[in-house]
């Protein structure tokens, strides 16, 4: 996996509850074989017209956020499917993090297992983020290591992480690597619960 | 030992190795695999020259973007030829038993892992699909889960998790006569809303919940995702343990009795305590309809469409303005003046034998309206030929539906069975997400007994009236 330590970059600010992984990425996309590609599909019904066009009215499509690489959301980004094409799309589309109030129990998994951050602030946080993007363009800093999310100026926030989380995404860590060196207890546990079915 | 609670117990008893304070290492009973997420898993595994742990614990089947028109005939849209065909390959180099096309056993996983009897009470189960909540109507602890965690079962068997809250949703008294297991699930959506359930694995109970059929019963767990939890169980008692009675995965006599001893047991104690409580009344409940673009934007079928005008919370607002545009419905018009285009009665919620039944008793001697196109898709291969056995084929094909092979079909649109931009479709599946039946499709979800009296009066009708 990707070790991620600080991500630096502008906000992109999508002001939308319930985001659900059918918009990041819809179902014609989930018929690769490969996970590399996946940004062509993000938000795609969103972004482009149905001839293909970019859709003006969609704030992605705003020049000004083209190098945006942290999307800040409402509650509940990322809820819905498991595809985890979700968080490949908004990788290879160049983002890093997303913010929001609450995500999605799934998405939020599947974005640490590809060293993709997902930031939960408080609701109350986000709205001072949306208002100050609104205002300017808003770069932040997020720092893993001290769990902090920052504008470089005044405005700082903390955010919560599992440890073991942590440690995988600032070292870059195998998890099944890293699970296989549990193998005793796990062959100690099989030898205690042997598989229910008959032979197939 | 203190009262537990059912996944308390499942849970203790799954985990391999845990340190104080930190995500439990624990043991997956049974994955079972799609052509969809799965092959980014296998790819890495093989080039990580990893092998799948254990044999006899994961099985795969092709649901997702198969066509349901005919099995026998080839699949002609090409990217899905290239998934069937991978996940034909994988399962043969990786050795894991596939339940293909043309199989008895082929169906969506969620309609065949209970119906084989694989899912077992007391059991962890996973799969690369959020609707594996569905098990957990059988007493098990299932969730659904990324690619990449599919790869890491794979390789491992066991996964890290952070142990979820508990929620218990109880909902005691009688569900109404014309009223669902589908309209509970959507009335509790309708009320904890679609994040409610985030961070939570939630128990549902109560003399509403103890009633209902082993089917009604996934149809309820099925949903807990569409409420953002992880995972929805429900306690094993004597439905549970003779529904899995005889199953072919199931264990057989003596060992059977000695199983379904240990799996009644896991029952939640009298005195556990959950972390939160909802409760409901089965008998307040009526028929539901969604109107909107997420299970939650919800109302009873005697309802109307929210008015934006009445609503004072600026987000909510433009929320259900929102949705009101992509749905093309007008504030405050009554539900059942909302016309159809399509109805689709399926998906891994709706399209067990009971299901069909339940729609089929609409149906039966009446035609679907001139304007509506109507389908029925079984769940499983055998859910299909048992219902063909009890003739309800005959019946939904004398009234005008299409009666399909087996698949996931229209419920996500990634076989060609998918709305056209506009379309109207009154849905038993899950969610009604923009796009998620075709690009600007317009989903309406509902219970099957609803969904079979929209398709012969081409509107919404309150089926309480007709039961």
């Amino acid at each position: 996996m990707r070790a991620v330590k600080k991500i630096t970059g502008l906000v992109l600010p999508m002001d939308r509850p319930n985001i659900d992984t059918d918009a990041i990425i819809p179902k014609q996309f989930l018929k690769a074989i490969e996970r590399k590609g996946m940004g062509a599909g993000l938000f795609f019904d969103w972004r482009l017209r149905p001839d293909g066009s970019p859709n003006p009215d969609f704030i992605m499509n705003q020049p000004r956020y083209k190098d945006a690489t942290i999307l800040l959301a409402r509650a509940n980004f990322g809820i819905g499917s498991s595809r985890e094409h979700a968080v490949w799309a908004l990788d290879d589309y160049g983002f890093r993090a997303v913010i929001a109030p609450s995500f999605g129990d799934i998405f939020h998994n599947n974005a640490y297992k590809n060293g993709f951050l997902p930031v939960v602030l408080t609701p109350a946080e986000v709205d001072q983020l949306f208002q100050a993007a609104a205002q300017a363009p808003l770069h932040l800093t997020i720092d893993l290591e001290t769990q902090t999310v920052s504008d470089g100026a005044e405005w700082k926030a903390h955010f919560e992480i599992e440890p073991q989380t942590k440690r995988c995404l600032l070292e870059g860590l195998d998890d099944i690597a890293l699970t296989l060196q549990l193998n005793d207890r796990i062959r100690a546990y099989e030898a205690a619960h042997p598989i229910p079915y008959p032979a197939v | 030992m203190a009262a537990q609670t059912l996944f308390e117990k499942v849970w203790n008893n799954h985990v391999v190795y845990q340190e104080p304070g930190k995500p439990a290492l624990l043991y997956i009973d049974l994955h079972l695999v799609h052509e969809v997420t799965s092959p980014q898993a296998f790819e890495n595994l093989r080039n990580n020259g990893r092998k799948v742990r254990v044999r006899g614990r994961t099985f795969a089947t092709l649901d997702h973007n198969i066509p349901t028109t005919d099995h026998r005939l080839p699949i002609v849209e090409p990217n899905s030829a290239l998934q069937v065909k991978t996940l034909r390959q994988n399962c043969a180099d990786f050795d894991v038993p596939l339940f293909d096309l043309g199989s008895p056993n082929q169906g969506i996983v969620h309609v065949i892992g209970p119906e084989l009897g694989l899912t077992q009470p007391g059991m962890t189960v996973i799969c690369g699909d959020s609707h594996t909540s569905t098990h957990g109507a059988m007493g098990a602890l299932a969730f659904g889960v990324g690619t990449s965690e599919v790869e890491h079962v794979l390789a491992t068997q066991c996964l890290w998790q952070e142990k979820p809250q508990t929620m218990e949703i109880r909902v005691d008294g009688r569900l109404g006569r014309g009223v669902s297991a589908k309209d509970l699930i959507l009335a509790i959506i309708g009320k904890i809303g679609t994040g409610g359930g985030i961070g939570h694995a939630i128990e549902y109970r109560g003399s509403a919940i103890a009633a209902l059929s082993m089917d009604e019963r996934m149809t309820v767990c099925n949903m807990s995702i569409e409420a953002g939890a992880r995972a929805g169980m429900i306690s094993p008692d004597h439905t549970t343990i003779e529904y899995v009675r005889g199953r072919p995965y199931a264990p057989q006599g003596e060992a059977f009795e000695r199983a379904a001893a240990q799996w009644l047991a896991l029952a939640t104690d009298g005195g556990a305590r959950f972390d939160r409580s909802v409760v409901l009344d089965a008998a307040q409940i009526a028929p539901q309809v969604t109107w909107g673009t997420n299970p939650g934007m919800v109302t009873e079928v005697t309802g109307r469409v929210p008015d934006p005008s009445t609503i004072a919370d600026p987000a909510q607002r433009d929320a259900v303005m929102r949705a009101l545009a992509y749905m093309g419905l007008d504030a405050g018009m009554p539900i059942t003046e909302i016309k159809l285009d399509r109805v689709f009665i399926g998906s891994c919620t709706n399209s067990r034998l009971r299901d069909l039944q339940a729609a089929a008793r609409i149906v039966n001697g009446r035609k679907v309206a001139a304007h509506v196109h109507a389908m029925v898709v079984p769940g499983s291969t055998r859910v299909k030929v048992e219902a063909e056995k009890l003739g309800l084929d005959q019946i939904f094909k004398a009234a005008g539906f299409e009666w399909r092979d087996s698949g996931c079909s229209m419920c996500l649109g990634m076989n060609p069975d998918i709305l056209q931009p506009r379309e109207r479709c009154a849905s038993t599946s899950n969610r009604n997400f923009e796009g998620r039946q075709g690009k600007d499709g317009r989903t309406h979800l509902v219970g099957p007994e609803m969904a079979a009296a929209a398709a012969i009066a081409g509107h919404f009708v309150d089926v309480r009236n007709w039961a």
